[in-house]
């Protein structure tokens, strides 16, 4: 909403403030002025002038030579606007004007001839070309012939005038008219406003007369209001009423329009005008459409109308789309005479419905959503009226033709002062609450210690005791409350076992050297079950905005990757990041995919690199698979972990391994296929992706203290050749079963197969630790332990020892 | 003989001097007190002496040997140290040369942002609740005052799945359920999460961001506990000096609904760029939880109140790092990301 303080004036005083001071004010108490807009940008030297010769350039076919009076001097202008023409009255730049595009006028020779100044648009004053009346769109303005030479400009464009933006909430439809920003000001500024005096002669013809109505969808259209004027000329408007109207945003087309605009401007209250004699029939009926009907509206395009669409017909076929938008067949035009001004109440959701669908949002529509003024209905034609009368010499007739089965009954709300302050916080006497009712001009009567209410149907975003809470408050001034804190009976709060968790999985995972990655969680078809640790049915969007965030993820896996090629696109070689984040799985019994949280990360490009030590080392799985158990030991759960070798799609064949926790598969870990790492435009990558939330939902063990060994322990070391398909797990798992109590710990140290290693064998080595809680052990003890697992890692594993 | 001593004395002190190293010292030695040197070899010769001469003569030997042995021993110090000296200075290394790099991860900046939040709160007693992202339109909008037919709630602006079902838009469906679930008691909760919009990506909106909520309701509480809360909130975040105020706005689940705005942080209410002139930047959306959302909760609301607030963890991202465009968050560059190393204290 654009308010032009100009023309806020004529309701309510309030220059006793600066704008600056008056546009704090209302932001302070509810509604946000976004911008002040000086619509003079501090132009001068803006004045009137009169064309009293204009002749062809002779060396340049579009400009014109043009002897302008400004006022007691004469100055020679060149001006290469189409329309310019002698005898016109024009707007004149003189030399020393700075326009708002910052265009400095100087003295200037064009093509030899000497030109003082410049003879302008409206657009180069800073009006937006949507607003410039068509006839002057596409050239110079031209002004009246009542005006003189010399004056300025600026005065006689309005032009001295600075507009208010409101940023209005939803609620608050009633500052959708400058009445309604004169009440609000009102009640800010404790001042009386002044609405307009509706007066006029009306003819002895009486307008039911001449007009029928019916309307047949009460429940759409609960009143409906027609007064016809005769007699109209129709012209363009009076200089003031057009610069009213661009100052509000609406362009300016002939006088019969502009009255129907700035009423609705004025009172909030969309208008339409139809010329009485192209209805045809003397009559208006109100229906909804039926369907398949068809109306060519005012854009001139055809529309094939629903039967829940309400529009206004002449008894046989659509005049007007309800509320949106004119035929073109009871348009006005110049030649009307006869004019009939609609004013009705057309029901939010009807009307929302419609401008939604022909996709037009005016400044009519939108006021007929959020629901008009029902006592100003009535008003507003009558106010209509008198303009037409006084602007557009037009004869009213007596009375109206009226359909009206609307509640116009004030809601009454009885508020306790204590509900008010106990909701508060503060203690303001009932008095003061009552003074601010006063100015809102909200009827207020005190009866048994009770305010009661009745709300002006113009507020219609007063409904219950909050809102009038909130109408204290914001009057009362939200500075006046006191910072408390709220007393509540105490919760220890705190982050519940699983939240700490997940901090915990986060910090481990960062201390392990990679970055935390926040990416969507809506993917593509192609990437939605990618990588997905299961098969579920996807969750698909009705609606969504591209195929590329159509679906729900079931792996975070392919965006890390999005992540990575990005980056590495950038020369950033080496990545680590990982992500934890809901997957959605399937539909549960409630209707909602089943959302489960997941832990993602990839690594590509060196894992080490410290490079004028020389130390560089490229990713490799088993860096991914440390920080796996890296994860599971800060977890308590390193002991249940286990690896086995997986086939995935798009994994490495050779590089993949499923990841347990107990007997529950819990995730995947490898290396990306080393076709898809081509498509990524990525080098050798892995990833992993695991159920983080059944992961931290295992309970763990507590943690107890074990007695630090108070005896040496003694190690042994072995070496094996064994076939090169034997995993380690396996031959560990053969020690530690061969080993007995006293093998505490086994531990892979070497590896080697290739050059000088018979081919499909690999040379293992292992160090195995042997301890007694209990005492110092013998040579003897280790010796025969040891025997024990060297003579099963031969028959179990068909291994052969190196000495 | 006697001079055959001192000579011998001279010769030796000569050659300790010329040792420049402990192994030359140690040749002198064994060459000079050596069981083949000469000193050995005059011992040896004593017997030849007559008898009376042999006790001076024996103490004048012994003599110069503890004297020569005590100058060894001084020169081998000396040597010894300055062979250390030598090995550090071959040691020495140029200390400006990069250490050895901690590769540490960091917190993407909207977690920062978000646990600095979670941690106040919960310093201050509130449980952090978290719901579905994927949601029921009855919890994200129905149960939040906002009917069937609302107007903010155009099928264009929401991810809907099916009629019923839609991307969270916000994070206060979690706030409907913690009170259908609390069913009458006292709550104190903040609910951060991810949301969606049908907004299209640009410099300000991402269809997907990050919110954070927080609920009270119990017996009497009012809006000047909101504003202390808020305060205190505003103070944490962005500074001591912070100064809040409230300005009226709307939102359908609170009544009466409030804006906060801090005094600018950048330069203290004068007016600059980031706070556009007007001193004061807006954080948050706050107010009393509506009337018909305790309702319908299962709460009277004529004797439970609550206050609620959302704030967008990107907004506070933004002003407090000086990051200007929202999809940064979203496109994990590491040279982004990464400035995010630091811990504050
Ligand atoms: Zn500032």
């Amino acid at each position: 909403m654009l308010v032009s303080t100009n023309w806020l004036s004529n309701y309510v005083d309030w220059n006793e403030l600066s704008i600056e001071e008056l546009a704090e004010k209302i932001t302070r108490a509810g509604i946000e002025v976004d911008g002040i807009i000086d619509r003079s940008f501090g132009m001068d030297n803006i004045v009137i002038g009169h064309v009293n010769s204009c002749v062809k350039h002779p060396e340049a076919d579009k400009l014109h030579i043009c002897q302008v009076d400004v006022g007691g001097e004469i100055s020679q202008i060149i001006c290469g606007a189409p329309n310019i023409a002698e005898g016109q009255n024009v707007i004149v730049a003189r030399p020393g004007a700075v326009l708002p595009g910052g265009m400095k006028i100087k003295k200037a020779k064009l093509r030899g001839e000497e030109s003082n100044g410049m003879i302008c648009s409206l657009q180069e004053l800073g009006i937006e070309g949507k607003l410039v009346p068509k006839a002057y769109a596409e050239g110079i303005y031209v002004l009246p012939n009542d005006v003189r030479a010399g004056d300025s400009a600026l005065t006689h464009l309005g032009l001295y005038d600075r507009i208010l933006e409101f940023d209005l909430t939803p609620n608050r439809s009633d500052a959708l008219s400058m009445l309604g920003v004169a009440y609000e000001v009102g009640a800010i500024l404790s001042k009386d406003i002044k609405l307009p005096e509706i007066s006029y002669t009306a003819s002895a013809e009486k307008a039911q007369d001449v007009l029928k109505l019916s309307v047949e969808a009460a429940e759409d259209n609960p009143m409906y209001v027609a007064k016809v004027v005769k007699n109209v000329k129709v012209a363009e408007s009076p200089q003031w009423l057009q610069n009213t109207l661009m100052s509000a945003g609406i362009r300016p087309h002939n006088n019969v329009v502009d009255i129907t605009n700035y009423v609705l401007m004025e009172y909030g209250q969309p208008l339409h005008a139809f010329d009485y004699d192209r209805l045809q029939t003397k009559e208006i009926v109100v229906r909804h459409a039926r369907e398949g009907e068809k109306m060519v509206t005012l854009d001139q395009v055809e529309r094939t109308l629903h039967d829940y669409q309400l529009v206004i017909t002449n008894g046989n076929e659509p005049v007007a789309l309800a509320g949106v938008m004119g035929g073109a067949n009871s348009e006005v035009y110049e030649g009307t005479t006869t004019v009939v001004i609609e004013s009705a109440y057309f029901a939010p959701g009807s009307v929302r419905q419609t401008s939604k669908e022909v996709g037009l949002r005016s400044d009519a529509s939108t006021r007929f959503e959020k629901g008009v003024d029902p006592n100003r209905v009535a008003e507003a034609a009558e106010r209509a009226a008198q303009l037409m009368a006084e602007l557009a010499g037009g004869e009213v007739l007596e009375g109206s033709v009226m359909f009206d089965e609307l509640d116009k009954t004030p809601e009454k709300i009885i508020l306790s002062p204590d509900y008010v302050n106990n909701r508060l916080g503060m203690k303001i006497a009932m008095d003061e609450m009552k003074t601010i009712m006063d100015r809102l001009q909200i009827p207020t009567e005190l009866i048994n210690g009770q305010l009661v209410m009745d709300i002006p149907t113009r507020r219609q975003d007063l409904k219950i005791k909050e809102d009038m809470i909130e109408e204290i408050a914001r009057l009362y001034g939200y500075d006046e409350i006191p910072k408390t804190l709220p007393i509540v009976e105490s919760t220890p709060g705190g982050l519940t076992p699983y939240q700490s968790k997940r901090r915990i999985v986060r910090r481990f995972l960062e201390a392990a050297g990679l970055s935390q990655a926040l990416t969507y969680s809506l993917a593509s078809p192609k990437d939605a079950q990618a990588f997905a640790l299961e098969t579920a049915p996807v969750t698909k969007l009705l609606m969504p905005m591209s195929e590329e965030r159509s679906i729900l993820r079931q792996s975070i896996i392919p965006h890390l990757l999005d992540a990575a090629t990005y980056n590495v696109a950038r020369r950033n070689d080496s990545i680590a990041l990982y992500e934890t984040g809901s997957v959605f799985l399937g539909i549960e019994e409630d209707g909602l995919p089943k959302e489960v949280e997941h832990v993602a990360a990839v690594l590509t490009g060196k894992w080490v690199h410290h490079a004028w030590q020389g130390e560089t080392k490229k990713v490799d799985f088993f860096v991914m698979k440390g920080i796996v158990e890296g994860l599971f030991e800060q977890l308590g759960l390193l002991e249940r972990l286990q690896f086995t070798k997986a086939t995935v799609e798009q994994m490495h064949p050779g590089r993949t391994a499923t990841i347990w926790l107990d007997d529950q598969s819990v995730g995947i870990i490898g290396q990306v296929h080393p076709t898809v790492q081509n498509q990524r435009d990525l080098q050798e990558t892995y990833v992993m992706e695991m159920n983080l939330q059944s992961i931290m939902q295992t309970a763990t063990e507590e943690l107890l203290y074990e007695a630090v060994p108070r005896y040496p322990s003694i190690s042994r070391d072995i070496a094996l050749m064994v076939d090169r398909d034997t995993s380690a797990a396996n031959l560990e798992k053969i020690i530690e079963q061969a080993g007995g109590n006293l093998l505490k710990k086994v531990q892979l140290f070497d590896l080697y197969e290739g050059k000088n290693v018979e081919e499909g064998t690999k040379s293992v080595a292992f160090s195995l630790t042997y301890f007694d809680p209990e005492r110092t052990l013998t040579d003897e003890d280790v010796v025969k332990a040891h025997s024990k697992v060297l003579d099963a890692l031969t028959v179990q594993a068909n291994a052969q020892l190196r000495s | 003989m006697k001079e055959q001593l001192h000579e011998l004395k001279e010769q030796v002190m000569l050659k300790i001097q010329e040792s420049h190293t402990v192994k030359e010292l140690n040749d002198v030695r064994v060459a000079y007190l050596g069981k083949k040197g000469p000193i050995t070899d005059l011992l040896k010769g004593m017997g030849k002496l007559p008898a009376e001469e042999r006790p001076k003569m024996g103490a004048l030997v012994n003599e110069i040997r503890e004297s020569v042995t005590a100058i060894l021993e001084e020169r081998k110090e000396i040597l010894e140290q300055q062979a250390i000296q030598k090995q550090l200075e071959n040691e020495s290394i140029d200390v400006t040369l990069p250490g050895r790099p901690v590769e540490l991860g960091n917190h993407h900046p909207l977690t920062r942002v978000v646990e600095e939040i979670e941690d106040f709160f919960i310093s201050m007693g509130y449980e952090i609740a978290e719901g579905p992202e994927v949601e029921k339109d009855y919890y994200n909008f129905e149960a939040l005052n906002l009917p069937k037919g609302h107007p903010a709630r155009d099928m264009q602006d929401s991810f809907y799945i099916t009629e019923d079902i839609l991307l969270r838009t916000h994070t206060s469906p979690v706030q409907a359920r913690t009170m259908e679930v609390k069913d009458g008691a006292a709550i104190k909760i903040i609910c951060p999460g991810k949301v969606y919009r049908r907004d299209s990506d640009d410099a300000t909106h991402s269809h997907q961001f990050t919110q954070i909520e927080g609920l009270v309701v119990g017996e009497n509480i009012r809006m000047s506990d909101l504003k202390g809360t808020l305060d205190l909130l505003a103070k944490k975040l962005f500074g001591a000096e912070r100064e809040i105020r409230l300005r009226p706005s709307f939102f359908p689940f609170t009544e009466p609904s409030v804006e906060m705005d801090i005094s600018c942080f950048k330069c203290g209410g004068s007016g600059c760029n980031v706070c556009k002139k007007t001193g004061w930047i807006e954080i948050l959306g706050a107010g009393m939880v509506h009337p018909n959302v305790l309702e319908m909760a299962g709460y009277n609301p004529e004797e439970v109140t609550g206050f609620a607030f959302g704030m967008g963890p990107e907004r506070i991202a933004m002003l407090k790092y000086g990051v200007e465009d929202i999809r940064h968050f979203y496109t994990n560059d590491i040279r982004f990301i990464s400035q995010f190393h630091r811990s504050e204290a």
